[in-house]
């Protein structure tokens, strides 16, 4: 038998274990009250990020319009077959049975079976796209006999134009490694695209919209368990261009296989009516990725297609720089109306001999008859008389020498070369024959199509500074029209260059003489320019100057015209140069006069411009 | 008056109606939860889990009745016969085991899988108890007759964390030396214990596999690796948390129907419990823990014999040791040490186990008054 104080000692040390133990029991509860009620919150929290996996949606991209509603950009219906691992018994052998409907690429292929032991197996891998309606319904009739592949309707972009709107609006494609430092999440969609060229790339922000979600609910693994709600998310601005696509289409049309570029202006509020560039290429091959044959070939051709030439091509404005100069001097009284200067075919200036194009030589020559016949002497001495830097003025003044900034990508600023120029550029100092050079708008003179036309319209427009266009607007909001300053010449100084651009197209003995341009009595206004390209020798002088036609393609000299219409009360400026195109009186000047004829006859700033309806709710698929 | 006619023992029927019929409601309840949970993470299937479990359970409730009315002193005669029976099934673990995830912790008998670690908590139990029994009070803390209980604990211990597995061997120390505390060993060997935990700490540290140093280092901080090996806590107490005082609903807790949970069937199901059913069905689990250790402890209070009252308290000690760390483990109180819920935890070894201890509780109470030799 055990004695009492040893059981009294079980018992104490009992009690003594039966209380630490309701101890840590109430440990316990208070360690779930403060998990369960305390700190409850933040645990559900935690708990739906856990389960809640929010998967974007991505946003229909922004439509593009001309100012008509000509669809420019468009999304068409992409039919897709996509394959789930996990319900294809043999991925291989479905691909096999699959390729007999479809062409799947060998490349596509081997990536899809390197993809599939890399993905969870019921996320699904894109097989093909981009189906014709044909092909797409022939795998959807044969889907029971396909396990794992489903099909899905996506969208991808389409440009019903094409050739003609392919520099101005560019295409989209895959975003690239510098893409995805952008921080949108939409970038990380499967086949999400952004846009790579032109108003695509430049305005993509707008376009690309905002995207929508769904909420699923998800397991550990991932795997959706099921849908929670769906946020469609808003679509993409729609944009309505400045540009009149009927214009665009007969400007490419008329340069045909010329290498160069189109630029129309309206001259009072800076709309762009056209900018082609030419040879063009569809941009709609990039969007289903682009053969290696057709990318090579568009690199190998000495036409440069992928070239925006109308805002990247920079060329000597040669006479068409002429009004400028001639501005120049009667601003700065270098040169008074009625001041004649000789004209020898020559000018001797130093060591140097500068030859005029007209190797007769003008004879005695006022300003009104150096423009319409171009002259070079007359310009030569004029320049010297102004010197460099009020040239550079009144050319920076027209908008030379910067970027116009107007949507597009790759837009070049020109040079309007003066002494702080070379110094900076190229470090030496100014020559004054450099200064004659510059007076017939050729040497380190470079001005771009677009800052031509530019150039023109504010000539034409003479009271204001107006300046380009191209979107007119954007997401149903028209864009405003900017309060444009005043220019800085005299009027009447302004009316003598619009005197002599009259003439040189409409005196029978101007260097554009177009009498068949005439469109309800209103007529064009011009200047030609013709830009050597290649440096003519003394020796070559005395045999007599090799003609266009006799040299190599890129040799030739460039052709260029700039004008506005109609002569009374201007409307519209063009611009057009034509590379190596020959003589600017032969090559271009005939271009612009049928464009001209068209831009009056359709007149399109008299016509209202579209504006889309707000931008519609849609969609995209996932 | 029944003292009189029944001296030696009570009929069948009376023994029968003379259980703690209480407790045995209490455990019922425990089991029935335990189905119920099964049930849920099955996401509604009973098959999966809940049946076999079910089978397991009515086993071990047989296997309970028949303790309970088994003659206390047959327990208390085989005590060492289990103790060396246990060993050797330990030692057949060791050489003929299955290795089941890493650990060699099972034995297959044909009709189970059993894990001998868990019936050797009850036969060491019952050994030390026999001991105790029979050493005379004075002898309790003299250092030669401590030598031999150490070493009914420290060996069986030893086998058993080298299977490996840290977590029972160390419950089976503390069930051991709990039983060593009651008997009445002076205090001061367990302060010197203690201290002496540290360099021996340090030691088994040392000689730790990865796996189980990663625990440590996890429970002493989770985020360290929350997609590694800390994920099981932190989901775990995203999971309690989350179930707020009312629980989010039977079979509706995302964290365990989505699989955000680890083990959810085994050591995680209460975790699955709280956010089902939240602190309210916490509470109402733990109170009734709290039902059966009371009993248990009153029972000890009430028992004659010191063999009954150590059985008894030791037994008790055991399932409030693994449901404390079970549940401290998924609240992110202690080490992910894998340790079972008694009576809720999938698992047969266990549950019989633990069946088999309520049955010794059974028996101790409806044999309260029964003297046992002391030699």
């Amino acid at each position: 038998m055990q004695s009492d104080e040893e059981i009294q000692k079980i018992t104490r040390r009992s009690l003594l274990m039966g209380v630490s133990q309701i101890g840590l029991m109430s440990l316990l509860a208070g360690r779930l009250y403060y998990l369960q009620v305390t700190r409850s919150h933040d645990y559900t929290m935690r708990a739906e990020e856990n389960r809640i996996n929010v998967r974007l949606l991505a946003p229909t991209r922004g439509r593009i319009f001309d100012r008509f509603g000509q669809e420019i950009a468009i999304n068409r219906p992409n039919f897709q077959v996509v394959m789930v691992a996990e319900h294809a018994q043999d991925p291989n052998e479905t691909i096999a049975k699959l390729a007999r409907l479809v062409r799947i690429s060998d490349r596509r292929r081997r990536q899809l079976l390197r993809d599939i032991p890399r993905t969870k197996e019921f996320i699904p891998l894109m097989v093909a796209e981009n189906l014709t309606w044909e092909e797409f319904a022939a795998v959807n009739v044969h889907l029971p006999h396909l396990p794992g592949i489903e099909t899905r309707v996506g969208e991808r972009r389409y440009y019903p134009l094409a050739a003609e709107f392919a520099h101005i609006v560019g295409y989209v494609g895959m975003p690239t490694r510098e893409d995805l430092y952008d921080d949108d999440p939409l970038l990380k969609l499967e086949g999400f695209k952004v846009g790579k060229n032109g108003i695509e790339n430049k305005l993509d922000d707008q376009l690309r919209g905002e995207p929508g979600s769904h909420r699923v609910e998800v397991n550990n693994v991932g795997r959706v368990v099921r849908e929670l709600d769906r946020n469609p998310g808003v679509a993409g601005a729609d944009i309505v261009l400045t540009l009149d696509s009927e214009l665009q289409k007969y400007a490419t049309q008329r340069m045909a296989e010329k290498s160069g570029a189109v630029a129309v202006m309206e001259i009072h509020s800076g709309d762009i009516l056209a900018l082609a560039s030419t040879p063009s290429y569809n941009p709609n091959d990039f969007n289903v990725g682009i053969s290696q044959k057709y990318w090579d070939s568009l690199l190998a051709d000495d036409r440069k297609p992928l070239l925006n030439k109308a805002v990247s091509g920079q060329y000597p404005p040669g006479s068409t720089f002429k009004m400028l100069v001639a501005l120049a001097g009667l601003e700065t009284g270098a040169i008074s109306v009625d001041e004649k200067i000789n004209c020898s075919a020559k000018y001797e200036y130093g060591q140097d001999i500068f030859h005029c194009w007209f190797d007769e030589g003008h004879g005695d020559i006022d300003l009104h008859d150096a423009i319409k016949h171009s002259c070079d002497v007359y310009f030569y001495e004029l320049a010297r008389r102004i010197g460099i830097e009020p040239i550079a003025k009144i050319a920076r003044e027209f908008g030379l020498g910067t970027r116009t900034d107007i949507e597009t990508i790759g837009e070049k600023s020109g040079i309007v070369p003066s002494r702080d120029w070379k110094r900076a550029n190229l470090d030496a100092l100014w020559q004054k024959g450099e200064t004659l050079i510059t007076g017939i708008g050729q040497g380190y003179l470079l001005a771009t199509p677009l800052q031509l036309v530019h150039m023109v319209s504010r000539l034409a427009n003479g009271r204001k500074k107006v300046s380009p266009n191209l979107v007119y607007a954007l997401g149903g909001k028209v864009k405003n029209t900017p309060e444009f300053e005043p220019l800085s010449v005299n009027a009447k100084d302004l009316r003598v260059i619009h005197a002599a651009m009259r003439a040189v197209t409409h005196d029978a003995d101007g260097t554009a003489f177009m009498p068949d341009l005439d469109v309800n009595g209103q007529k064009m206004a011009g200047k030609t320019g013709t830009v050597q390209v290649r440096r003519i020798s003394a020796a070559e002088r005395e045999e007599g100057i090799v003609k266009n036609e006799d040299l190599p393609w890129h040799l030739r000299d460039h052709a260029l015209f700039v004008g506005f219409a109609p002569v009374e009360n201007p409307k519209y400026a063009i611009a057009v140069v034509v590379e190596h195109g020959g003589s600017g009186s032969k090559t271009a000047a005939p271009i612009a006069r049928d464009i001209m004829q068209q831009i009056l006859e359709r007149d399109p700033q008299s016509k209202d411009v579209y504006i889309p309806p707000s931008p519609a709710l849609e969609t995209g698929a996932v | 008056m029944s003292n009189l006619f029944f001296t030696e023992r009570k009929s069948w029927r009376q023994q029968l109606i003379g259980l703690n019929w209480l407790l045995i409601f209490l455990v019922a309840c425990l089991c029935g939860a335990g189905l119920m949970a099964l049930y849920a993470v099955s996401q509604g299937a009973f098959d999966v889990w809940g049946m076999p479990q079910m089978y397991r359970m009515i086993f071990g409730f047989s296997l309970m009745f028949v303790v309970a009315l088994i003659d206390i002193k047959y327990w208390y005669q085989l005590a060492y016969f289990f103790f060396f029976m246990g060993l050797v099934a330990l030692l057949g673990v060791e050489f003929f085991g299955n290795k089941q995830m890493g650990a060699q912790r099972w034995i297959d008998l044909g009709v189970m899988n059993v894990q001998p670690s868990e019936p050797m908590r009850i036969a060491l139990i019952l050994a030390l108890a026999r001991y105790y029994h029979r050493l005379p009070a004075e002898n309790t803390s003299r250092p030669i007759w401590l030598l031999l209980p150490v070493l009914l604990i420290i060996v069986p211990g030893f086998m058993i964390m080298r299977q490996p597995d840290l977590g029972t061997s160390v419950l089976f120390a503390i069930v051991g030396g709990g039983i060593l505390f009651m008997t009445g060993v002076n205090w001061r060997y367990f302060l010197v214990g203690a201290l002496g935990l540290v360099p021996v700490g340090m030691f088994f540290w040392q000689r730790m596999l990865e796996y189980q140093k990663l625990r440590v280092l996890t429970f002493l901080n989770p985020e360290r690796d929350p997609l590694g090996a800390g994920y099981h806590i932190i989901q775990s107490k995203i999971a309690i948390g989350s179930g707020g005082v009312w629980g989010k609903g039977f079979m509706k807790g995302t964290q365990s129907q989505l699989d955000f949970l680890p083990e959810k069937q085994t050591d995680f199901i209460f975790t699955m419990i709280a956010e089902e059913m939240g602190l309210v069905g916490c509470l109402v689990i733990l109170l009734l823990y709290t039902g059966v250790l009371l009993i248990g402890f009153l029972i000890s209070l009430e028992a004659k014999s010191k063999f009954s009252r150590l059985v008894a308290g030791a037994v008790s000690l055991s399932i409030f040791l693994y449901l404390f760390i079970n549940v401290a483990m998924v609240i992110g109180l202690m080490p992910v040490v894998g340790v079972p819920l008694p009576f809720i935890s999938y698992g047969g070894t266990s549950i019989v186990t633990f069946m088999v201890s309520i049955g010794l509780l059974l028996n101790i109470q409806l044999n309260k008054n029964i003297e046992l030799p002391q030699n």
